[in-house]
């Protein structure tokens, strides 16, 4: 009797305190809820709900059903903008991984003047996108550019790059390739936490440096690769700013370098059909959910989570 | 839900690297190696790697300054010079003038007025929200918090190109459009990648702190800004930095919300020159570039320590 008595004075007293915490959290973590429902729910779906409509911002929307993405699945210049992206996201990931990886290998070797070194590969990630586009136009003018120049010293003659369709989307990979730092730096950050005493014990029972590197190192740092080949992926879907700059906007030669991002900035505010524009938003977003979920399936069995 | 599994490897990554408040000394330890002696046996493969490594590494240090160089060198040639097959890599005259005539032709201090305004309030913004925010989802205990938690990290891989259409929208309503308010008040409403970050920071704290406080009577707000904050302090900077970074080099923004050149940022007003003058006028625009260039490399050198934890930790735990 007097334990019931005892909980049944004690439980709208518990209540109150779960609500008093709960108000006090909701309270600290307000500016972040204002945001999220304002600035990502309402959107999320509103963009949801514009892609079943036409919709040029100067009337209001009409709802249209699924025109739209019949639209995306008939639209060739949808499929080649689609088709550039992949092109660009595979390479570009691809090589930014494995360049990112082996310079994170070599800045770990025992070396002087590492930091150096770390400084050079590592800055050009910081530079502001446009500045970055801007220099790469000049450095691949075909006329005066450096690049054509030093292929010349060896006795190349250089492509057109940007102004040459079967070219434009390789010189972006060569772009991309000047910003590999960052996932340098993540590499190398993971290189140095592989335990010490698994690469002695393994150097003890004969191992070489490849056999070390195979049955120990890349095992240990692959969450930390699936990461950066996720979010690679998820900015190389992205790829804007520097086509943007490079081509004026216009995703140029002959729709070469037309990604889905630029299609998608074209469809909205240079034909105002927002409508459209939010069918490839959310067709780009699905997109990226199925590749990262693929990733993440392909990987299962290769990434090594620890104890 | 994939972020479950992707974070459970960076938090391993992030124990395993320590990152305590004192980000310095864990700076430091960037250069030390991997392995403290050399192998028993020297190997083919270790004599090959030793002598590769240095011609390896100035080769491709070469390769990756070569852009800069370039910058450089056009930034300082004649109209004439620019033409000039094959390139000339030192100009005859160094023209410092390019760098008077980028004013002259475009309000290229208003521009830098701009991008300051911008990057400075959004630094507030940024460090203020997302310290409040991250000290909520590490320390208080409330029911719903880790699904809410959840929630937020899986807005890390919403598109900005899914919300931009609705957000232009309700701007364009409330005559946001062509001022810097989109660009600003954002950051004041928090950032999932910079809480992320702070939590594990707060997270990090020990409890004693907390428990002491509280029997002195501290209120949770007090214990946040008195306690909690100064303490973490250098992961603050590490979002201050990323934050001005960021929208020091954000052309995308400016590029939808805003519309008179007068209110353009370095950013934007840079790809507009790029586009409105074109190749004849490379020698400005390159020194341009240069100036746009310059704060964020500066930036970087003062605080290249805490710069390259921060790139690490948003990396291994972003």
């Amino acid at each position: 009797m007097t334990t019931t008595a005892t909980v049944n004075r004690h439980r709208p007293h518990l209540g109150r305190k779960r609500l008093r915490d709960l108000g006090i959290g909701l309270l600290f973590i307000s500016p972040w809820l204002v945001g999220f429902l304002a600035l990502q729910v309402y959107p999320f779906f509103a963009s949801l709900f514009y892609s079943f409509t036409s919709y040029s911002t100067l009337e209001p929307p009409r709802w249209i059903g699924i025109v739209n993405y019949i639209q995306l699945w008939e639209d060739p210049r949808f499929r080649t903008a689609l088709f550039n992206s992949a092109y660009y996201g595979i390479f570009a990931v691809m090589l930014n991984v494995a360049g990112g990886f082996l310079m994170a290998v070599l800045l770990n070797l025992r070396m002087r003047a590492r930091s150096v070194f770390r400084t050079i590969f590592f800055l050009p990630s910081v530079t502001p996108l446009v500045a970055t586009a801007v220099i790469w136009l000049w450095m691949f003018n075909p006329q005066s550019g450096v690049i054509n120049s030093l292929l010349r010293l060896v006795g190349v003659e250089g492509p057109a790059w940007l102004g040459d369709p079967s070219w434009s989307k390789p010189a972006l990979i060569l772009m991309s390739l000047w910003s590999v730092g960052t996932s340098m730096l993540i590499f190398l950050a993971a290189l140095q936490d592989v335990p010490k005493d698994m690469l002695e014990a393994a150097e003890i029972d004969g191992a070489g440096p490849l056999r070390k590197m195979w049955h120990i190192t890349l095992p240990v740092i692959s969450p930390v690769t699936l990461f950066i080949l996720i979010t690679g992926l998820i900015s190389a879907l992205q790829f804007f700013t520097e086509v943007h700059v490079m081509t004026g906007g216009a995703g140029s030669p002959a729709d070469s370098t037309l990604m889905l991002s630029i299609y998608l900035w074209q469809t909205a505010f240079e034909n105002f059909n927002m409508g459209y524009a939010a069918a490839q938003a959310w067709f780009l977003f699905l997109l990226l959910v199925m590749c990262t979920a693929l990733l993440f399936r392909l990987t299962r069995r290769r990434v090594f989570y620890g104890g | 839900m994939p972020h479950d599994t992707i974070s459970r490897p960076q938090r391993r990554t992030a124990d395993a690297a320590q990152l305590s408040p004192h980000l310095t000394s864990s700076a430091q330890e960037w250069g030390a190696t991997t392995r403290t002696r050399g192998p028993a046996h020297p190997t083919s493969v270790a004599m090959v790697r030793a002598v590769c490594k240095y011609p390896v590494l100035i080769l491709l240090s070469v390769v990756f300054l070569i852009p800069w160089v370039w910058m450089i060198s056009t930034s300082l040639k004649s109209p004439h010079e620019l033409a000039v097959w094959p390139p000339v890599w030192i100009p005859e005259v160094l023209r410092w003038d390019n760098y008077l005539t980028v004013f002259e032709h475009v309000d290229f201090l208003r521009y830098i007025l701009n991008t300051s305004i911008i990057a400075v309030l959004s630094v507030v913004g940024a460090v203020m929200s997302s310290s409040i925010v991250g000290y909520g989802f590490a320390r208080l205990v409330w029911p719903g918090r880790d699904l809410v938690f959840s929630l937020l990290v899986a807005t890390l891989i919403l598109p900005a190109f899914v919300t931009f259409i609705p957000l232009y929208v309700i701007y364009a309503q409330i005559g946001w459009i062509n001022t810097y308010l989109p660009l600003i008040v954002p950051s004041f409403l928090g950032n999932a990648f910079y809480i992320f970050l702070l939590r594990q920071f707060f997270r990090r704290l020990p409890q004693e702190l907390f428990d002491a406080a509280k029997i002195d009577g501290a209120s949770e707000l007090r214990i946040f800004f008195s306690i909690a904050l100064p303490l973490i302090r250098p992961a603050l900077t590490v979002v201050a930095l990323l934050q001005f970074i960021a929208s020091w080099n954000d052309y995308f923004g400016p590029l939808v919300f805003l519309n008179d050149t007068s209110k353009y940022t370095i950013a934007l007003g840079l790809a507009t020159m790029q586009s409105t003058y074109g190749f004849s006028n490379f020698s400005w625009i390159m020194a341009g570039t240069a100036m746009s260039v310059v704060p964020i490399v500066a930036l970087f050198f003062v605080a290249q320590k805490t710069f390259i934890q921060g790139i690490t930790m948003t990396g291994l735990k972003g």
